[in-house]
């Protein structure tokens, strides 16, 4: 119990916008807010080809149902602050940037050399040092995952320099 | 019943997908929902009935097998787990691990057979009453449905909300289905044809659970030596046989209603049998009526789940959405027409599941050890592997790298939506149950010529309507009665 108003204590103490449900309340909010607006630009159909409501009014009363909720419990939290949450460690964010370089190679470079890339960055930094495992992870499990849907689902991969190799 | 499962095929299919099951059950944060979207996949190689067959094996089988790393590290493998965890563990640690198995063992295949034959009878019976279902009542339905988001297992009632109200508007996106015009596509031609059920599922819980695991790179499992699984003793079964049936009774009725699951039945089933029990103070501390509880509702719950998707379309759980897709994929729809036309394929479903719980009892039953031994593998090796199927997986749909974009932003999304106490599933059924609710209000609309009071006239309808207004307000009352409503 002590140890639950520790940890509300402590994020009571913090400034309001840092705190997490205003983080969560302000991301929804903003995101719902942008999306509510997009809405209005979609298309119109006329009347007579109208069936029931407008193509933009069942997103539009979505967007609003998720910001009237999201205020609810934005309001409920000034009676019951959210746990504080612990600091996310240097894996996540590196795990994150491997996300990103896997995006731009498998756009600029090639899609199996992205997959390998991100694999053995992301075994590396998880904490492996063994050069059989980080071969493992990196080369050979994504060349058995490839030939697998390759060969039995017949599945094309979308081109670049390793791939090509491959097809050409 | 059985008749179409006498094929090798079919066997040598049931074969691997209990396998594959206890696998994903026994390692934590992977599960039959991640499991079934990763296979998916792969069942295009498949007959309709094989794919079926195999995700429904893994749904079982994933079901029990969190039970393993529940009773053995005090981790659930499926969230469904966690109640098992409370007597699994502590009963371990006495050194009776082979006893605490064995009881999970037997009630969990009891409950999953005890659900399958509810499935028998009840998915048939609810299919010929959904021939009356015109489109007010199955918008209706999906609002019901929806609204039982606000009382699943994890998360608030109000963040389910909010996340179920998000998973319909990720259904939105594309060009709208009656008119054509496009919707949240902002000139990106890959989505008119709106967002996949795969990349989000993927993304939601297999990635999702990869960045999870990059923040628990320091945990440490206590694991428990397990020398054998032993069946329960005499009397053990007989301080144990009513809770078990009872169990199975919740778990089967928990599973029939739409988008509940193993997660809410094994904690009912649990304080259920906490309450009738004749010695409550045991609980906690390594009793056998807990297990019980637990395993016997969250496996029962697997057939309950089945019986909303086959007979309406509508999914009891998040595994069975996956399910449900892999049915649509294959070009099966669910409703009652499928029980008139289709009989042999649903009794080879049936069937599938009855032989998924007898073989998941032969399997845990000898091969728990070497099932443990699976959470060995370490996850800075696991988890580089899982992301390669997870992205191949995901491009292979549609051959779509957009598919795969989308995967990695919905990973991203759901730990963040994880971290500060959102679940993730009510986005999942909500995508699943998104068109089904825009379309059928639509057309509602139309039948009733804008006149949205017409829907209080069809009893059906505000039937639901009424049940709907109690599934949100019963969670609401009890959370403010915990203080838990955000």
């Amino acid at each position: 119990m002590n140890n639950v108003r520790n940890k509300k204590r402590a994020n009571k103490s913090l400034p309001f916008f840092f705190r997490s449900e205003f983080k969560v309340f302000f991301t929804i909010i903003l995101v719902s807010t942008i999306l509510l607006i997009s809405t209005f630009s979609f298309d119109t159909v006329p009347p007579i080809l109208n069936r029931g409501i407008q193509p933009a009014t069942f997103p539009k009363g979505l967007l609003v149902l998720m910001i009237v909720l999201t205020s609810i419990i934005y309001y409920l939290s000034f009676r019951r602050p959210w746990k504080k949450e612990k600091n996310l460690p240097k894996p996540f964010f590196l795990t994150i940037i491997s996300f990103v370089l896997f995006i731009v190679i498998s756009k600029t470079l090639d899609f199996f050399l992205a997959i390998s890339v991100l694999s053995i960055f992301v075994s590396y930094n998880w904490g492996e040092r063994r050069v059989f495992y980080l071969l493992l992870v990196s080369i050979i499990f994504p060349l058995v995952v490839f030939i697998f849907f390759e060969m039995i689902l017949g599945l094309r991969f979308p081109p670049g320099i390793i791939t090509n190799l491959y097809y050409y | 019943m059985m008749a179409p499962l006498f094929s090798s095929k079919l066997l040598l299919v049931l074969l691997f997908g209990t396998l594959f099951g206890l696998v994903l059950g026994v390692l934590p944060g992977l599960g039959p929902t991640t499991g079934g979207a990763l296979i998916l996949p792969f069942t295009m190689t498949l007959d309709p009935l094989s794919a079926i067959i195999l995700l429904t094996s893994i749904y079982c089988a994933g079901t029990y097998g969190g039970a393993i790393t529940a009773v053995l590290i005090n981790t659930p493998g499926t969230p469904a787990a966690a109640a098992t965890c409370l007597d699994g563990y502590p009963l371990a640690q006495k050194g009776e691990a082979g006893r605490a198995l064995g009881m999970a063992t037997v009630s969990s295949t009891v409950g999953g057979i005890f659900s399958v034959i509810v499935l028998v009878f009840f998915a048939p019976i609810l299919a010929n009453l959904a021939y009356e279902f015109g489109q007010p009542e199955y918008f209706a339905l999906a609002i019901f449905g929806l609204t039982m988001l606000a009382s699943i297992g994890d998360g608030s009632p109000i963040k389910n909300l909010i996340a179920g109200a998000f998973g319909i508007l990720i259904s939105t996106v594309g060009k709208d289905f009656m008119t054509s015009i496009d919707r949240f596509t902002y000139g990106i031609n890959e989505l008119s044809v709106g967002i996949g059920f795969i990349p989000v599922v993927v993304g939601l819980f297999a990635i999702s659970e990869m960045l999870t695991q990059s923040t628990l790179l320091d945990q440490v499992f206590k694991r428990v030596a397990l020398k054998a699984v032993k069946l329960p003793t005499k009397d053990d079964y007989k301080k144990t046989w009513k809770t078990i049936l009872r169990s199975s009774g919740i778990g089967s009725f928990i599973g029939v209603l739409p988008a509940e699951g193993g997660t809410v039945a094994s904690l009912i089933g649990y304080s259920e049998a906490k309450r009738f029990s004749k010695n409550p103070e045991e609980f906690g501390k390594g009793s056998v009526e807990g297990i019980a509880g637990a395993e016997a509702a969250n496996n029962a719950a697997t057939g309950g789940a089945m019986v909303p998707t086959l007979a309406l379309g509508i999914p009891g759980s998040a595994t069975t959405a996956v399910i449900l897709t892999g049915l649509i994929i294959h070009g099966v729809r669910p409703g009652p027409d499928l029980f008139k036309e289709q009989p042999e394929f649903l009794y080879g479903i049936f069937g599938a599941m009855l032989v998924a719980n007898v073989l998941f009892f032969i399997f845990g039953f000898f091969g728990a050890k070497l099932f443990a031994r699976i959470t060995l593998v370490p996850n800075k090796i696991l988890w580089p592997m899982i992301f390669a199927v997870s992205v191949c997986g995901t491009y292979s749909l549609s051959q779509s790298i957009i598919d795969v974009w989308i995967m990695l932003f919905f990973g991203v999304l759901g730990f963040f939506m994880r971290r500060y106490g959102f679940s993730v599933v009510p986005v999942i059924i909500g995508l699943i149950l998104g068109e089904l609710v825009e379309g059928t209000l639509r057309q509602s609309i139309v039948i009733f010529d804008g006149n949205w009071l017409m829907f209080l006239t069809r009893p059906i309808a505000l039937t639901f309507f009424i049940l709907s207004l109690i599934a949100l307000a019963f969670p609401l009352i009890r959370s403010k009665k915990n203080k838990k409503i955000i």
